[in-house]
């Protein structure tokens, strides 16, 4: 029997605020000495108390804008609540029935070339937890608490099960992250733990699609369970979780039974999942909304100018490099995969105006020589371009010389040519424009050839 | 809530659910106190509060926020004063083994 | 020596900045006779000697050099073990934070010593906040000084006691269904729950986070004034905390109740204890004679506040002491008292899964018709008065084992909380030589107002002036 795969992903972005989500506390913990950049707020102390960070905020909404969700004009915050170690006060501080935006999608390119739409259900706001790392002293197992990421403000977005191969997964989850980039709202790197991925696979089993008379195809049902995969560190790895699973579920759907509900996590090493201890009551979050912050409440009219002050999305740039630059597709994604790139790019471009240098020709050389864009500006690079394209000139002496020269060095297409071959010329001729590093007209060259040739 | 229904409370679920641990003795204790504060509070199924809407928040406070303007941390000293185990400007703990 | 510690806020105040008393005196004074009275009272769980001493000294100092001094200076006082301060250890009355020393002071804590109050020691209190007799402290039962096998009131009874014996000039305390109210009316003495909002909570170990008030007690009207002056207003930390600026409450407090519409709410005098019932309204009619006018008034759904409370309260309970697990600070769970477990599962249980919308929302839906009581009643009247207590101070030990009956006590108390509305209590007089309080509740910040009434009233009763024999 056929399954098709059914997968959604749930993806955390920590955001590049100074200070944390509700203390004051730097954000900026990366490679700090454990629990160094805390306070009562984030340490959960008796008595501490959140106070919201207004640029968190700010940037989930540019987020939920620039992927086409709705914002919510009334908003709150939560609790949810359980305990782990790594969870200061007991509960997280989240969003649960009123998150800041909800229903956008995004488009994808799937393997076969075509657009495919992913409807992301919604991107909201929360705190991040503390670090966990297990350690051995003296004989003993033990697990390290370090709370310095406790308290970042932490962007989740949820899509619906819309893809169905383990390639879209990370197709949707690039552009994620590339969207986050653009937005300067988050370095989104998954090395660092600033983007982390979590997808919920099951498979459908896929049967004749029924032919109803007026042609409509049955309603796709989603499978009666799914299952949470964790502990992703790269795209690579999440293709191979996700890949992994979708045997592993494949071989139990067809025994017959259905793979069990369940959080699993991804050992890097094996290359498998493997089920995380499930407890019901885990589940039991307990929401709330939190009563030491006051709601939220917004207009219309700054939702207006977060979508007017919205910079251009990749898409958008890609589409308008393809239209105005009459880039290639290949090459308008290339140059706009990056941001800074694209800048780059369109910097260049202005700056080869005056030299009539094209577009096209900066972007293959942007994309073939790979120049250091953050040490060589484009003007420099423009007139870099110009010199090597600017024909050197060569005297006709110099012309004669190499041309000698040529028919010393291939004698056999000397004597192809005087028995009548006249494709022996172009040989000839193609010689001289490499001796001369292109910097003869061919028509001139072909001439001087012949005339040397006939005599 | 069900109308006229005695309200049953799963001492081990919520217990467990609520990381307090019980004796057998507390476990019969509670239950019968909590089943009779439980029978009193069911005296709010009196009011009808389907046109209500609940109490957000008392104050009228909305959009209580902050800049994001980074400010100092307390010391690593301070952090872990009152723990019990600390490692290396670690907090310690048993072990947590998430597979099994 | 008994002579200071029958000061006032206002008398000593006078006394320390004219020179004519050494705020050193004082503080010494007032630790003496704390120490003296706490194996009787255990009011006391830690007394602070060296930090107040040292406070003194620096406030006379500051005095010799002729600097000007807020009225708090030099002022002893207790602070319940409740609010954080740094340096000193914080029990919240419980074996959990037995050996708990903050590193950050609340922000009340730090407006008082700012204002140089002398923190004569952190004060008794049912543990975690979580009674209303004083009897639920891990660090044993704190005793009402007008009768030592009677309770004083909870949670903040050692504030409360502290205050009535003369230990403390005044003492800080919080008030989530009554613990301000409740044991300033079995002790005596005047005792504040401001609107919520009025005074920062960042600090203060949270009980139930939408109800939580932090007041605080003295002998009289006036001092209470003097002492809110300081507390109030909004510190950048508690995102709850009112922007709208505190009054100056000593000021035109003694203006008079001429015209002042006074409320009766029947729902709190249909089954009340006969005595106690005569003793308000005679606390009533000497307002009438004094200018004000009575009319009865209904707050309908009061009968519902205490169900409506035993929902929010353990369901924001059970998720503020989720953060003591031990290992950041503190000891381990199982270290919770009885009543701090009963509440911790009860309010699990009201949150979980298919039990919120039947519990916890539909007491706020209940929160809300409780508070347009109050909000309707105060289009027809400036204040309410009522009964703090629906009985005298009980025996201790006589309503331990029955929870049910130990929530009861708040029946008149918890409906403000529920409103938000801010409440002062004041003494009213004595039954078989025990002391009874009546309430006088306003609506959102009228803080002043009440501070007016009850000014009025004490003027022409002082019964502060009735001592505990101890």
């Amino acid at each position: 029997m056929k399954y098709a795969p059914v997968i959604g992903l749930e993806i955390h972005i920590e955001l590049a605020t100074k200070s944390k989500m509700f203390c004051a506390c730097s954000a900026d913990y990366f490679g700090a000495k454990p629990n160094t950049h805390t306070c009562p707020i984030c340490l959960g102390l008796p008595g501490a108390m959140p106070k919201a960070n207004v640029k968190a905020i700010e940037f989930t909404q540019k987020f939920g804008s620039a992927v086409g969700c709705k914002l919510l004009l009334s908003s709150k915050f939560d609790r949810k609540n359980y305990f782990y170690p790594d969870l200061a006060k007991g509960f997280q501080i989240s969003q649960y029935d009123l998150p800041f935006s909800t229903e956008g999608s995004l488009q994808i390119k799937t393997e076969k070339g075509d657009l495919k739409k992913v409807r992301i259900t919604r991107a909201h706001l929360e705190e991040d937890t503390g670090k966990l790392t297990h350690a051995t002293i003296n004989d003993r197992r033990v697990t390290l608490v370090d709370f310095n990421r406790s308290g970042v403000p932490l962007m989740e977005i949820v899509s619906e099960p819309d893809m169905e191969s383990a390639n879209e997964a990370k197709v949707y989850a690039q552009k994620i992250r590339q969207i986050a980039r653009y937005l300067g709202i988050s370095d989104a790197d998954m090395e660092k733990g600033s983007m982390r991925i979590e997808p919920n696979v099951s498979l459908r089993k896929v049967t004749e699609v029924s032919k109803v008379s007026n042609g409509t195809k049955a309603k796709k049902e989603l499978p009666p369970y799914k299952v949470e995969l964790k502990n992703i560190n790269s795209f690579k790895f999440a293709e191979k979780a996700i890949d992994y699973e979708i045997k592993r579920q494949a071989e139990i759907l067809d025994k017959g039974e259905v793979p069990a509900q369940e959080t699993r996590g991804f050992n890097e090493q094996k290359g498998i999942t493997v089920s995380q201890r499930s407890k019901e009551f885990a589940h039991d979050y307990r929401y709330f909304p939190e009563p030491d912050l006051p709601p939220l409440h917004f207009t219309e009219r700054q939702f207006e100018k977060i979508k007017n002050e919205l910079s251009e999305l990749p898409d958008e740039k890609y589409q308008r490099f393809i239209k105005e630059f009459n880039l290639g597709v290949y090459d308008a994604e290339i140059l706009t995969r990056e941001q800074k790139v694209a800048e780059y790019f369109e910097e260049a471009v202005k700056a080869g105006e005056k030299a009539k240098i094209s577009a096209k020709v900066i972007a293959n050389f942007i994309i073939n020589q790979k120049p250091n864009i953050e040490k060589v500006l484009p003007a420099d690079l423009v007139s870099h371009i110009y010199q090597k394209t600017q024909k050197t000139h060569i005297s006709d002496d110099e012309l004669e010389e190499i041309v000698k020269k040529v028919l010393g060095e291939n004698k056999k297409a000397v004597e192809d040519y005087k028995k009548g071959k006249d494709v022996a010329l172009q040989v000839l001729v193609g010689a001289v424009m490499r001796e001369s590093k292109g910097n003869v007209d061919p028509q001139k060259a072909k001439a001087m050839l012949k005339n040397l040739l006939t005599n | 809530m069900k109308k006229k229904q005695k309200p049953e409370i799963d001492i081990d679920y919520v217990s467990k659910l609520a990381s307090i641990p019980l004796s057998s003795k507390e476990k019969s204790v509670f239950e019968k106190q909590l089943t009779d504060v439980l029978n009193y509070i069911s005296k709010l199924n009196e009011i009808d509060t389907d046109s209500i809407e609940p109490i957000g928040h008392i104050t009228n406070l909305q959009n209580v926020l902050r800049e994001d303007k980074p400010a100092p941390s307390l010391s690593q000293d301070d952090v872990l004063k009152n723990a019990p185990k600390t490692y290396n400007g670690f907090f310690e703990v048993d072990a947590i083994f998430e597979e099994q | 020596m008994s002579d200071l510690s029958n000061l006032t806020i206002q008398e000593a105040s006078r006394l320390i900045q004219s020179k004519k008393l050494k705020a050193l005196e004082l503080t010494e004074a007032s630790i003496g006779r704390a120490k003296k009275l706490n194996q009787k009272l255990n009011s006391f769980i830690t007394i602070c000697e060296e930090e107040a001493v040292s406070q003194a000294k620096k406030v006379d100092k500051l005095i010799a050099n002729g600097q000007k001094m807020n009225a708090l200076a030099g002022i002893p006082f207790g602070i319940k073990d409740l609010f954080s301060t740094k340096d000193i250890r914080t029990t919240a009355g419980s074996k959990v934070l037995e050996n708990y020393v903050p590193v950050y002071d609340a922000a009340s804590v730090a407006r008082l010593n700012n204002a140089n109050a002398c923190i004569v020691g952190k004060t008794n209190l049912d543990a975690w906040a979580h009674g209303s007799s004083g009897e639920n402290s891990d660090f044993g039962p704190t005793r009402n000084p007008y009768d030592l096998s009677r309770v004083p009131g909870g949670s903040s009874s050692g504030s409360a006691v502290s205050v009535s014996s003369g230990s403390s000039l005044a003492a800080m305390g919080t008030d989530t269904g009554g613990s301000i109210r409740l044991p300033a009316s079995f002790c005596n003495i005047v005792g504040l729950k401001p609107t919520y909002g009025r005074v920062s909570r960042y600090g203060v170990i949270a009980m139930a986070s939408s109800l939580d008030c932090i007041g605080h007690f003295t002998k009289t009207v006036y001092d209470n004034a003097l002492v809110l002056n300081v507390t109030a207003g909004e510190d950048g930390f508690d995102s709850t905390c009112t922007a709208q600026k505190p009054d100056d409450y000593t000021k035109d407090i003694e203006k008079s109740v001429k015209g002042l519409k006074i409320g009766i709410p029947k729902e709190y005098f249909e089954n009340l204890d006969r005595k106690i019932k005569g003793l308000i309204l005679e606390a009533v009619k000497k307002l009438e004679k004094l200018g004000a006018i009575v009319e009865d008034i209904s707050l309908p759904n009061t009968e519902y506040g205490v169900a409506a409370y035993y929902i929010i309260q353990p369901s924001e309970v059970s998720s503020n002491l989720a953060r003591y697990d031990g290992i950041r600070f503190g000891k381990t769970r199982e270290k919770f008292g009885s009543e701090a477990k009963r509440r911790i599962i009860l309010g699990t249980y009201t949150l979980s899964s298919g039990y919120y919308d039947a519990y916890y929302l539909k007491a706020m839906k209940v929160r809300r018709i409780i508070r347009n009581d109050f909000v309707d009643a105060f289009k027809k009247v400036d204040v309410i008065v009522c009964s703090v207590s629906p009985t005298l101070p009980f025996k201790l030990g006589e309503k331990v084992s029955d929870p049910l009956q130990m929530y009861l006590a708040d029946i008149f108390t918890v409906t403000a909380n529920l409103a938000g509305v801010p409440s002062l209590a004041v003494p009213c007089g004595f039954i078989d030589d025990l002391p009874v309080g009546m309430q006088i509740i306003g609506p959102d910040f009228s803080e002043k107002l009440l501070y007016q009434v009850g000014y009025a009233y004490e003027q022409e009763t002082k019964w502060y002036g009735i001592k505990p024999k101890i």
